[in-house]
């Protein structure tokens, strides 16, 4: 009996095609919407995830100059006392749960080999820094403790600039001048691509922080620390502690306020994540309402339709049709029209889904729950909608209906 | 000739509108059809035929009065019982043949059978065959926008007979087609009456498609005016 009325149904669907069509037009764009709006948006929170494990989990940073302010982080406006090597030795020394301790002093240097040259960002840092930002080697060796103690000129490279000077050569022991001193290329960083603010990870030169400040900064100051976490201490834990000692060697009054500003990455990559997650909420609502619109619609058509065959309600009636038959079949008509709008919905908006991971370069992240949600959702909408016209036409006088033109 | 008795108005009343305005559609008919007869049903409009056929077919009830159907009260039923006795016992033919547009003649044939939960294949072979009773092989798959007025009146037909019912509630239903079309309808409904002796009520205004029936009942102003055996016809 149901299986013949989704039959009857789809006959319906079949002999009104335009009007079934434009039925459809409502759900179809409803339900495309809320699934490419949903489907970009988890995309999107998942690449935001990702660029942000990129710059490490787990991991602080320690900058100088006041957390927040005038002027932004380190503010223009006060005279910022640049973080030193005692700062890295207190942490270094006092410091519990922290995985790995590095310093970290960057800038933007022309790197030249040979004819070739590149703009390229250098960091000068000690042999704890890959460790502490979780990068890797593909080839060669870090710098060691010596190396680093004594500013050797030697140097780990990233993939854009072994592919600037050296194509898909071995780099290794090859000399490159930085600014106006050279360094020996002793290893090859692994690939990190693009952060999702489209900084080029790859383009990096990684000298021993004593070379760095001697022959690139001439100062002896640290811009950063960056303080990693152990897996048993969580960074909101790590967080104070490193505050504390850095206001103690630092000398600071407690009156006063910190001269430095620690950062939280894994805390920052939870609240972007649950920006995009909030932002996906949003859109995916607003796409709900065309949803909603979708349903008026079916039910507007489906009105239409009783009226349109009360005759034929009549017919069905007088030859022993139960109220419940009728109800039963305008109802069926009502979900399967949406459903198959809701289904080609699902379609048209993975393609959108799809055709926009493709431009924006986010990953293509389709969920099975939210698939089955539309497909749910619009055949709820055909039943909510669908069934006050159904009862209008179950309801109907088998002989008023007969006698209708 | 004719067998037991079928259908009974036992001082039917039916009325419409309330106090003043109350208007009697049918004023207290006796009435009786034995199964097997052929009632041809006539009499002006507004005489409260229409009402009188539409408690006939089950499809209305008296506001007074018993009707009787195979014996059952059917003037009390609820809706959906008098549904279930439509679908059972009583076929309908209609003026305007009322078949489902854009539908094939097979399955408007079909339809009754549906509500009566005939799996699809006897249902297909049970109206082929009604069809086959009304000389419309050959033409099954064709919907009715592409069949003539005669053609559709039988496809109405079978529709009417597949189920086997007791009764066959007429209304009109030579009106829309010309003489020869008339006359080959109600050959048909006659041969169905003496073949299958299958109960046939019928209104009509014409008198020669009165003729056709054995029995005609006249009505005026809610009464029955007149009882009237035909004359054999042939």
């Amino acid at each position: 009996m149901i299986w013949e009325t989704v039959r009857l149904s789809l006959l319906s669907v079949r002999r009104n095609v335009l009007r079934s069509f434009l039925t459809l037009l409502g759900i179809v764009i409803g339900v495309a919407a809320v699934i490419a709006m949903l489907t970009i948006g988890s995309g999107t929170t998942e690449k935001v995830k990702a660029d942000i494990s990129k710059l490490g989990s787990n991991l602080l940073v320690v900058r100088s100059g006041r957390p927040a302010g005038p002027g932004g982080p380190g503010g223009l406006d006060q005279v910022v006392r640049p973080l030193a090597q005692k700062d890295l030795a207190a942490l270094v020394t006092h410091l519990s749960g922290a995985r790995a301790i590095s310093p970290a002093s960057q800038k933007q240097v022309r790197v030249i080999f040979g004819t070739e040259s590149l703009t390229s960002g250098v960091t000068g840092t000690d042999s704890a820094y890959l460790d502490a930002r979780d990068w890797k080697l593909v080839s060669g060796r870090p710098f060691s403790d010596s190396e680093a103690r004594s500013g050797t000129g030697v140097c780990l490279i990233g993939e854009t600039v072994r592919q600037q000077f050296f194509g898909a050569g071995d780099p290794e022991g090859e000399i490159i001048r930085v600014n106006r001193t050279s360094c020996k290329i002793i290893g090859l960083l692994e690939p990190k691509g693009y952060t999702g603010f489209g900084q080029d990870q790859d383009n990096v030169v990684l000298m021993p922080l004593a070379a760095y400040q001697r022959r690139i900064a001439g100062n002896r100051d640290i811009d950063s620390i960056y303080v990693a976490a152990d897996d048993r201490t969580p960074t909101t834990e790590l967080l104070p502690r490193v505050e504390d000692i850095l206001r103690d060697t630092r000398r600071i009054t407690p009156d006063r306020e910190d001269d430095f500003s620690i950062r939280d990455m894994t805390q920052i990559a939870d609240a972007m994540a649950s920006a995009t997650t909030t932002m996906t909420g949003m859109l995916g609502a607003v796409a709900g309402v065309s949803l909603l619109v979708g349903g008026i619609g079916i039910m507007n058509i489906m009105l239409v339709s009783v009226t349109e065959r009360t005759r034929e309600i009549g017919i069905r009636l007088a030859i022993g049709a139960h109220e419940k038959h009728i109800l039963i079949q305008f109802l069926v008509e009502a979900t399967v029209l949406s459903l198959l709008g809701g289904i080609i919905g699902i379609l048209i908006g993975l393609a959108l889904a799809g055709l926009a991971s493709l431009t924006l370069t986010i990953p293509f992240a389709p969920s099975p729950a939210v698939i089955l949600l539309a497909v749910g959702f619009s055949a709820l909408i055909g039943m909510v909608f669908g069934f006050f016209p159904a009862l209008r036409g179950a309801r109907l006088d088998p002989i008023d209906a007969l006698r209708h033109e | 000739m004719s067998g037991s008795l079928l259908i009974t108005f036992d001082e039917v009343w039916k009325s419409y509108g309330q106090g003043e305005a109350t208007v009697h559609a049918l004023a207290g008919v006796d009435l009786a059809i034995r199964s097997s007869e052929f009632v041809a049903i006539m009499g002006p409009s507004g005489s409260g035929k229409s009402t009188a056929m539409n408690i006939i077919g089950c499809l209305d009830t008296p506001t007074a009065g018993t009707y009787s159907f195979m014996g059952i009260d059917a003037g009390r039923l609820d809706r959906n019982r008098r549904a279930m006795l439509r679908n059972l016992y009583v076929g309908f033919v209609f003026q305007g043949y009322n078949l489902l547009p854009r539908t094939t003649a097979v399955e408007n044939v079909e339809l009754p059978l549906i509500y009566r939960g005939v799996a699809a294949r006897e249902r297909h072979d049970l109206a082929m065959k009604a069809l086959t009773e009304v000389g419309l092989i050959g033409r099954e798959h064709h919907t009715p926008a592409e069949l003539s007025g005669g053609q559709q009146q039988r496809v109405a037909i079978a529709r009417a007979i597949v189920t086997r019912p007791t009764l066959l509630v007429a209304d009109e239903p030579t009106g829309n087609l010309d003489t020869a079309r008339t006359h080959e309808i109600m050959e048909l409904l006659t041969r169905l009456n003496t073949e299958l002796g299958l109960t046939i009520a019928m209104v009509t205004h014409e008198a020669d498609v009165a003729g056709y029936a054995e029995r005609t009942i006249r009505f005026l102003d809610g009464h029955v005016a007149s009882d009237t055996m035909n004359l054999e016809v042939v």
